[in-house]
């Protein structure tokens, strides 16, 4: 129907062109996402996928709890779809192809079963279809009751073959689908979003095909690549880290929420990608064990601060054996402080660089005079590497009561510095 | 609900005495347990430190509880501290660097967020955070959040905050004292009336114990070191 004609027929009619491209991406996903259900998988372009299940039945507890698992989990990513089991790949498509979603156990069953359904849902050319359709044949029960030399005679061989292939008849081997080594996909934004908060849900889709095929790996991933594409900026990368290797898709969510909500759009995003390259084994049994812990603690303090503030803004501290005291200490990853020991008074707080104080008389000054306690503690040190220091260090307390760590340059203008504070 | 049990809870408490029901982890300093529910500071609960001046020895107060809590497998988390929390010090001081977390959150809002997770999580014993801005609703979440996370939240705020008031369970207000002094005066506390001043030693070579343990590592740095005097 041309489009203006389906116009004067509903007025508020909104017309998409047709991505083929995009239907094919779809499909693919889909495919990596269940193969967490089969190991056997194949396409069935441009609008089916064909899963062998009788292996999966008793991991998954039956066929009705399979069935939900896959219909709640293809709900969760946005499609409408309908489900069909059969013995053989094309009459399972030929049932899914109509509205009542039927589940045959046995071949023998088959013919029964298809014997009401319209001719159209075999994939064949419309004009093998409407010769069907003069010679009275409506359904394929009409169809399967003709005999098979006339079949083949006025069809050809290529129909015959379909029907014993959709009756079992003939075997039907089929491609598997191999699924990537690494996780990559985008999906195009139907508008333009200038609200980083909105990418959310079109990530949420591509986050649970993701695990999904992580499940079907019987692999986690430590790291994501979000990728948001502008029209004429370069392209945003978002890392996404967690802790411990992970594939619970709600745990990604989280972390991905707060990272959203602390990036600043500079231009509308058209596209989205989600990328997961290394993958780390896990199998069933360790995710279970993980399970009642994980819902327990949801998600990890550590990934959840470094969503949202960035992986540089929450470190730990190691002590380093060293004499001169900038150098004494250092940032390191949480959990992984080194405990090296000084024996030496050192103040609790450190100046990020050292403070030079105004002097009075040759005395140092902080809100008025230091007042200097009588110990001095010489450190020279450093002259392998350039950076040496000689210092005579005391503990020094002001007029208000607060208690500075600070020293005199033994060389040079001899000059007073504060580096640190007794809190 | 009887009597027993309205007594019971954390929440009442009768005029002269200290409610034996809080749970607290010890301080370190025996006279200042006296006068703190629960014999030391609070648990799941927020503990607002008021003092003038930064320098006065506020940390070493905490220390010895800190180095306790580093035992567990929980972190101490540091949010926006003033300056850098000085590794050789924490160690001698007896503090297991390896629970210690550092965050340094961008903008002020995001270092309340980080401290309410932080406290929320149940995977920090204690969370020490410096926050500049007078913020009640702030106050109160963080106050709920160390309840729900079992966590130990210390708030260091200026003194001139002292007339504000604060949804902290327990509110002290620190003065330095010439010496190694430091005077201690319980504004707020469940529990029991406010007190004080009392005052403390608070020495500047933190924990007696963690000295003796590594004093052969001590030992060890120091001959290196006289070479070069």
């Amino acid at each position: 129907m041309p489009v203006a004609a389906a116009r004067a027929l509903a007025h508020d009619l909104s017309v998409c062109s047709r991505d083929r491209q995009a239907e094919a991406d779809a499909l693919h996903g889909l495919a990596a996402w269940a193969y967490q259900f089969s190991s056997q998988v194949s396409l069935y372009p441009p609008f089916a996928l064909l899963l062998e299940v009788r292996r999966s039945l008793s991991l998954f507890g039956g066929y009705t709890a399979l069935l939900e698992r896959i219909r709640a989990g293809l709900g969760e990513l946005g499609y409408q779809t309908r489900l069909a089991a059969a013995p053989t790949p094309l009459a399972a498509v030929s049932l899914a192809c109509c509205a009542s979603e039927q589940h045959v156990e046995t071949r023998s069953a088959l013919a029964a079963a298809l014997a009401p359904l319209p001719l159209s849902v075999l994939d064949w050319e419309q004009g093998l279809l409407d010769r069907l359709h003069g010679v009275g044949v409506q359904r394929l029960g009409d169809l399967l009751r003709l005999p098979r030399d006339g079949l083949a005679r006025r069809l050809g061989p290529d129909s015959v073959l379909y029907l014993d292939r959709l009756l079992g008849r003939q075997p039907d081997p089929r491609a598997l689908y191999q699924p990537p080594p690494r996780f990559e996909r985008s999906l195009q934004l139907p508008a333009e979003v200038g609200q980083a908060g909105a990418l959310l849900f079109a990530l949420q889709r591509l986050i649970l095909e993701l695990c999904g095929w992580l499940q079907g790996q019987g692999a986690a991933v430590q790291e994501l690549e979000v990728r948001l594409w502008h029209r004429e900026q370069a392209i945003t990368r978002l890392s996404i880290g967690v802790q411990r290797k992970s594939r619970a898709a709600e745990q990604f969510l989280i972390l991905l929420r707060e990272r959203l909500q602390r990036l600043e759009l500079q231009q509308p995003v058209i596209e989205v990608g989600l990328y997961a390259e290394r993958l780390l084994p896990l199998d069933g049994q360790s995710l279970q064990l993980f399970g009642a812990a994980r819902q327990a603690c949801q998600v990890d303090l550590l990934d959840r601060l470094r969503a949202r503030l960035g992986s540089e803004a929450v470190r730990g501290l190691s002590a380093v054996a060293e004499h001169r005291p900038e150098y004494a200490w250092r940032y390191s990853e949480p959990g992984q402080g080194e405990q090296a020991v000084n024996g030496q008074q050192r103040p609790l707080w450190l100046l990020p660089v050292p403070r030079q104080l105004k002097t009075d008389h040759g005395w140092p000054c902080l809100q008025g005079r230091l007042k200097l306690q009588h110990s001095r503690e010489r450190i020279e040190s450093g002259w392998w590497d350039g950076q040496d220091i000689a210092r005579d260090y005391f503990i020094a307390e002001s007029a208000s009561g607060s208690r500075y760590w600070i020293y005199r340059e033994l060389d040079g203008q001899r000059r007073w510095f504060l580096q640190g504070l007794f809190e | 609900m009887n009597l027993d049990t309205v007594l019971q809870r954390a929440d009442v408490w009768r005029g002269g005495r200290l409610s034996a029901t809080a749970d607290a982890v010890a301080s370190g300093f025996a006279e200042l347990d006296t006068v703190l529910p629960g014999g030391g500071w609070p648990r799941g609960a927020l503990t607002e430190i008021l003092m003038p001046q930064h320098g006065i020895g506020a940390l070493r107060l905490l220390v010895p509880a800190l180095a306790r809590l580093s035992r567990d497998e929980r972190w101490i988390c540091w949010v926006a501290p003033p300056y850098i929390p000085y590794a050789p010090a924490l160690v001698g001081a007896g503090i297991d660097l390896s629970r210690v977390l550092l965050v340094h959150p961008g903008a002020h809002q995001d270092g309340l967020w980080a401290v309410e997770q932080s406290l929320r999580s149940g995977t920090c014993s204690a969370v020490l955070a410096w926050p500049t801005l007078d913020d009640r609703t702030a106050l109160r979440r963080l106050q709920l959040a160390a309840e729900a996370g079992d966590a130990l939240g210390f708030l260091f705020r200026p003194g001139r905050l002292v007339q504000r008031p604060s949804p902290a369970a327990l509110r002290i207000q620190l003065q330095p004292e010439a010496g190694n002094g430091l005077s201690v005066s319980i504004l707020k506390r469940r529990g029991g009336w406010a007190c004080g001043p009392i005052h403390l030693e608070v020495p500047v070579h933190g924990h007696g114990n963690a000295v003796a343990l590594h004093s052969h590592t001590a030992t060890g740095t120091g001959s290196f070191q006289s070479q070069w005097q």
